[in-house]
């Protein structure tokens, strides 16, 4: 077996019995990004000097007895994570020179847990866009299929997951962004709770939204990395300050009698076939592991994506007011004072829908208009976040498809944003309600494309989640499939 | 929702963005269909419904009020386009 085979669990076991170094497993690492990058374009920078120093340290640590549980492991995150002292970029124009200055707490977690960090991934200009397509660095591309998008806006994190370019990855999840690509590309992606983990240091877009996740080969290896970051943090005030469970001994409970509901908003006209008959297979496999299925309804599901286009548009719109050219970043000065500056700096540096939505987000929050779109839009997010605690006093968890069809092609949507949009219908409404998911590979359309089921647990119930995604996984082998890259 | 080619400049102006010519001919279109769209909100009564900021709820997040260390001048200098000492220059405002 190829060291880059092994998954998280068993790579922790090899490092363990000293079947293979942490340095061996790292140049293993480096050599596959080298060979396949070129046709991905997966990672934006590769940091093998880092790498390998933390590859060295870990076999010390290995050699002492003093493993950490990610001791060794080679990982990566996506380009919105400060990473001290790397290129930093959110894959924009504008920061194409911006070097990180400190550690995400995110990413300082995962250093403190042993990990072994190979570089930075691809992503849509600041998390904005479900193809990966609005890279200013060009776009990723699905390894399943390289004339298809591997999703947005994580998309590097799950390519280089499904490439085996990494153990496993960060992303981020504002609108599905972390389970979405990982459907795209046939691996695991959780969306935790909003305020489980940290933004701190985590370029932001939308921050009501904005969470931090792992997009991992298995839910095994999910509960292990979310394990590792969690928890609350003194520098995000919006983290919270509730007890951290253990993830990896949830996974072992029966999931005999759980409660698992179907929303028939979900099941609508527009689901593609392939997707509808495996999420009805995937159904069919909870119920064998003795699940009680129950039809349930998310009634304002219908009006998710529009709630979600006015409130994350006016928070980006404000976020993205700092991206002026004084602090950092690139400055285009055209030597016509500081306003100018401003103007010429921000129209040359951000890409076409980022000024989209800053335009859309301006316009929400612009005087007269604010009562009609924005604070229309969070009161209808109220009607949504309501539909979900109703529909957990009746179940346990949430089954739906994570996207109505399997990735498309690139260019395809391009020059339709709205329908770009849509294809977030059913991710978007979890971002909403704040409360957590899970993506995970459930079968492949007739042309061989991954498909992936969702699972929605309520707010901090991750444990539910990850038991709920294992038990699926042990049943199942979908998640074994390899993409031939 | 009809919106015009001067409100978007308008805009625009208000988002630090020169937009002219056919950008804003595309943009133009682009939100007047994106506007259409959210105008299905207006099919739901929210009289009476509070509004959500927050998914959870989170009170003011005090902490004791200590000295830590921070980040340093160095360090959040270093990716200024222009410094000069401590300071980040910027085009001159007042003549």
């Amino acid at each position: 077996m190829d060291l880059i085979d092994l998954n998280l669990q068993q790579l922790r076991q090899a490092l363990d019995r000293r079947e293979v170094s942490a340095r061996e497993v790292t140049e293993a690492y480096l050599r596959r990004i080298e060979a396949t990058n070129a046709r991905l374009n997966s990672y934006l920078s590769i940091c093998s000097e880092l790498a390998l120093s933390q590859a060295q340290t870990a076999d010390e640590r290995l050699a002492a007895g003093e493993a950490a549980p990610l001791t060794g492991i080679p990982l990566a995150v996506k380009d919105i994570f400060n990473l001290e002292q790397t290129r930093t970029t959110a894959g924009s124009r504008l920061l194409d020179n911006y070097v990180a200055p400190y550690d995400a707490t995110a990413v300082a977690r995962l250093k403190e847990n042993g990990a072994v960090l190979l570089g930075k991934l691809n992503m849509d200009e600041f998390a904005m866009g479900s193809s990966n397509e609005n890279s200013a660095f060009g776009p990723c591309r699905n390894p399943w299929d390289p004339e298809r998008v591997p999703g947005g806006s994580s998309g590097g994190s799950a390519a280089a997951v499904a490439a085996r370019q990494a153990v496993a990855t960060l992303g981020t999840d504002t609108g599905g962004s972390i389970r979405q690509p990982a459907a795209h590309c046939g691996v695991v992606g959780l969306k935790p709770t909003y305020g489980r983990v940290s933004r701190y240091g985590v370029i932001a877009y939308a921050s009501s939204l904005d969470q931090v996740g792992p997009v991992a080969r298995t839910v095994e290896d999910c509960a292990l990395l979310l394990q590792a970051i969690a928890g609350h943090d003194h520098r995000d005030s919006t983290s919270i300050d509730c007890p951290v469970p253990d993830y990896s001994a949830a996974l072992q409970q029966k999931i005999e009698g759980l409660k698992i509901g179907l929303p028939r908003e979900y099941f609508i006209e527009g689901l593609d076939a392939d997707v509808q008959k495996a999420i009805e297979a995937a159904i069919e496999v909870y119920r064998g592991l003795g699940a009680e299925i129950v039809d349930i309804s998310l009634p304002h599901t219908d009006y998710a994506v529009a709630c979600y286009y006015l409130i994350a548009t006016a928070e980006a719109s404000s976020n993205l007011a700092r991206y002026d050219g004084v602090r950092y970043g690139r400055r285009v000065d055209p030597g016509k004072g500081l306003i100018d500056m401003y103007c010429a700096t921000r129209t040359q540096g951000f890409g076409t829908e980022v000024k989209r939505r800053i335009m859309l987000g301006t316009y929400a929050l612009s005087s007269g208009y604010y009562d009609a779109y924005y604070l229309k839009a969070q009161k209808v997010r109220t009607l949504i976040r309501d539909d979900f605690v109703r529909a957990f006093e009746q179940v346990d968890l949430i089954l739906t498809p994570v996207a109505p069809t399997p990735a498309f092609g690139l260019g395809e949507k391009l020059d339709d944003p709205l329908q770009m949009y849509l294809s977030d219908i059913f991710t978007i409404p979890v971002n909403l309600a704040g409360t957590c998911g899970l993506s995970l590979p459930c079968g492949f359309s007739t042309a061989g494309l991954p498909i992936g089921l969702q699972l929605i647990g309520r707010p901090f119930a991750e444990q539910s989640l990850l038991r709920a995604g294992h038990a699926f996984q042990q049943a199942t082998d979908w998640h074994l499939k390899k993409a031939a890259i | 929702m009809k919106i015009t080619r001067d409100q978007v400049a308008q805009v625009a102006r208000l988002a630090r963005l020169e937009l002219a010519g056919e950008e804003l001919e595309r943009l133009t279109v682009d939100m007047e269909a994106i506007l259409s769209y959210v105008d299905k909100l207006n099919e739901l009564d929210t009289d009476g419904i509070e509004p959500t900021s927050h998914a959870v709820p989170v009170d003011n997040a005090f902490r004791p009020d200590e000295v830590r260390p921070s980040i340093g001048l160095d360090k959040a200098l270093a990716n200024a386009p222009q410094r000069e000492e401590d300071c980040f220059v910027v085009p001159r405002v007042i003549e």
